[in-house]
């Protein structure tokens, strides 16, 4: 088990990480590449002003048409994203294995709170896994991709939870948790996750296109 | 639910079809995404979380009791989704759907940018489902007629050239009647305003031609309209796929401008006419913007408005409430001016429709939907019921509508829901209140 455990708490985050950096770095790089060759009419448009008009309108809550006209969806979005990043980056026992590692650590949540955002970002996918089984335009809409990242985002979580708790069997929920964290990670270049850095292009493109030709805003 | 149960029987879609095989299709439809598209597709595709936030924004869905398949995502899922799941391997009958959705059952309006948080354009992937038809053969047959017409004439009527001169000549004998020294000048170089029309205006609705005129006359505009093709402002070959059409079509509009070498083009009440100008037709010609100035006649109604080149008699008597077309408000953001031009004009409060400006409701006729014809009338005016309800509630009697496809959509909505409201103009307005010359 120990020998298990050091494995996927040493190599296999070293390589999930390269994975994920160097798949990243692909990824942008290989569309960047894409875009110049074939979609010179939409990259000749790219402004920065409108870019960022565009992502920091959308990036209040209750701003754009669609959050006012989503408010369910748009509170638990909110939420699920903030807790998503910030507690895993903010958690105390990962920041103790940082700091054992390479004596570098940060300021740190507290375990209650810690635990309360991990409920919530649990909280969250079921609520995004209901409206996949029983809202009758997203169940239209939903591809066993979708499931597929729902399953990826929502397993570190779950199993963190069960682990912190010491729920079941502490060492096989551990060394889980530690697997679904990587699989996380590794993943986001390669599914719909990418959507992380994706999005930021295709909004900046957007707010391009509304704020330099359409003269309009487009939230 | 779903496309399939509503198929509509169209005899381009049909005869187009009849011609295909698994493979040609395949063949078409790696040509097109490998050959035209790129990142842009490549990443809608890819990041699209199947949120179902955009659903709430089309007024197909809207319309009709809220049916999963109409919302914007579900679209693009049934079509250009499907041919990329599939590496473009899909049966001909399958193709007719996708041709029914992306021709009829969207109008290319982008009000569901307004509800995608990560950027994805619903109507770039239905422009390029379209793209793919063409290319196949399958375009409903009305509006590929217009698309025939454009290639054959210049313009999408079948106007022959004596028959435009005929008719500018016609409308001139008409007009002196009532404004003895009018002319319209044709092929004047040099002139500060080149007008541009769509052809239905010469073809049916040339009272318009005759009100413009007389706009111009009365304002003592220096101004001219070419005498050889290129008049003909519209672009039916944007919204069928035919890319390479639509550019030779902006080329002659905007090099018929050029050879007269006029300060500017101003354009009637047209919405996809000024898109393809602005922002389309003149890309794909190889102009990042505009060669000539272009001007839409909200703006160039301001500009006589404002600076008292035409004065009123009288206003309209209000209260109005206004459609903002998508291509010229949402497409170029001509809501504020077009509210200044009515408050000038009207005698009377704007009463809004709950779904206004940028965030304005489809008229579902436009984006090439109403040129579909008879065979999707019905289909389409049932769509607009979302905007009927908007109208209705207004409670007023008159609706502003500064488009050509706006018109015709609303007419037939608000005869079919019997809204019992009148619908105009600007060009109307101000020639019914304006202050004529003295003779």
């Amino acid at each position: 088990m120990y020998g298990l455990y050091n494995f996927v708490t040493g190599p296999l985050v070293w390589a999930s990480f390269a994975i994920f950096i160097l798949g990243s770095i692909y990824r942008l790089v290989s569309m960047y590449a894409l875009a110049k060759k074939k979609d010179a009419v939409s990259l000749a448009y790219m402004d920065w002003k409108f870019s960022f008009r565009s992502i920091f309108n959308w990036l209040i809550p209750f701003n754009a048409l669609g959050w006012k006209k989503n408010p369910v969806l748009t509170v638990v979005t909110y939420v699920f994203h903030i807790c998503l990043l910030a507690t895993p980056i903010l958690l105390s026992a990962h920041i103790i294995l940082i700091e054992e590692s390479w004596g570098v650590s940060w300021w740190t949540l507290s375990d209650s709170t810690a635990d309360i955002m991990t409920i919530l970002v649990i909280v969250a996918c079921a609520f995004f896994a209901g409206r996949r089984l029983y809202q009758k335009d997203v169940r239209f809409l939903t591809t066993g991709q979708d499931w597929l990242i729902l399953t990826i985002a929502a397993l570190p979580f779950i199993t963190g939870f069960l682990a912190y708790h010491q729920l079941f069997n502490y060492q096989v929920l551990i060394i889980a948790h530690v697997l679904a964290g990587n699989i996380m990670i590794a993943a986001i270049p390669f599914t719909r996750l990418s959507h992380m850095f994706f999005s930021v292009f295709t909004r900046a493109y957007m707010g391009s296109e509304f704020g330099g030709i359409r003269k309009a805003k487009d939230w | 639910m779903g496309i399939q149960d509503r198929l509509i029987e169209d005899v381009g879609l049909r005869e187009g079809v009849s011609r295909l095989t698994e493979d040609k299709i395949q063949k078409t439809v790696n040509a097109v995404i490998q050959g035209e598209t790129g990142a842009r597709l490549k990443a809608y595709a890819e990041i699209c979380l199947r949120c179902g936030m955009c659903t709430e924004a089309c007024h197909f869905y809207l319309s009709h009791d809220q049916d999963p398949s109409y919302a914007p995502a579900a679209k693009v899922k049934q079509t250009i989704g499907t041919l990329l799941a599939n590496s473009g391997r899909v049966s001909p009958d399958q193709i007719y759907n996708m041709a029914q959705i992306a021709y009829s059952e969207c109008n290319l309006c982008r009000r569901c940018v307004h509800f995608c948080p990560v950027g994805v354009d619903t109507a770039y992937m239905m422009i390029t489902m379209r793209r793919i038809c063409h290319k196949l053969g399958v375009t409903p047959q009305y509006i590929q007629d217009t698309a025939h017409s454009h290639s054959a004439t210049f313009n999408q009527m079948w106007v022959k050239d004596d028959e435009w001169t005929d008719t500018l000549q016609w409308q001139e004998d008409e007009a002196r009647d009532e404004f003895p020294d009018l002319r319209i000048p044709l092929d004047k170089e040099g002139a500060d305003v080149y007008y541009s029309v769509i052809a239905p205006e010469p073809k049916f609705r040339t009272q318009l031609i005759y009100q413009a005129a007389a706009i111009l006359h009365t304002a003592k505009i220096d101004w001219t309209m070419p005498a050889e093709p290129g008049w003909d402002n519209s672009d039916m070959c944007m919204f069928t796929g035919d890319f390479e059409m639509m550019g030779r079509l902006k080329r002659k509009h905007f090099e018929s401008a050029q050879k007269l070498k006029v300060k500017r083009i101003v354009m009637g009440e047209c919405g996809h006419a000024f898109r393809s100008v602005y922002d389309v037709g003149n890309r794909w010609a190889g102009w990042k913007h505009y060669p000539v100035p272009v001007v839409h006649s909200v703006e160039f109604f301001w500009e006589l408005l404002t600076q008292g080149k035409i004065k009123l008699v009288s206003k309209y008597p209000g209260p109005v409430t206004l459609q903002d077309p998508c291509n010229i408000v949402r497409g170029r953001g001509l809501g504020d001016k077009l509210r200044e031009v009515i408050r000038i004009l009207v005698d009377g409060e704007i009463v809004e429709t709950a779904s206004n400006r940028e965030h304005n409701l489809c008229c579902s006729a436009g984006g090439g939907v109403i040129n579909c014809g008879p065979p999707f009338k019905n289909a389409r005016v049932a769509a607009c019921k979302a905007k009927a309800d908007q109208l209705r509630a207004t409670g007023v009697k008159t609706i502003i509508a500064p488009c050509h496809n706006c018109h015709g959509g609303l007419d037939d909505t608000v005869h079919k829901y019997e809204l019992g409201m009148e619908i105009k103009f600007l060009g109307d307005i101000i020639y019914q209140c304006m202050e004529r010359p003295e003779t």
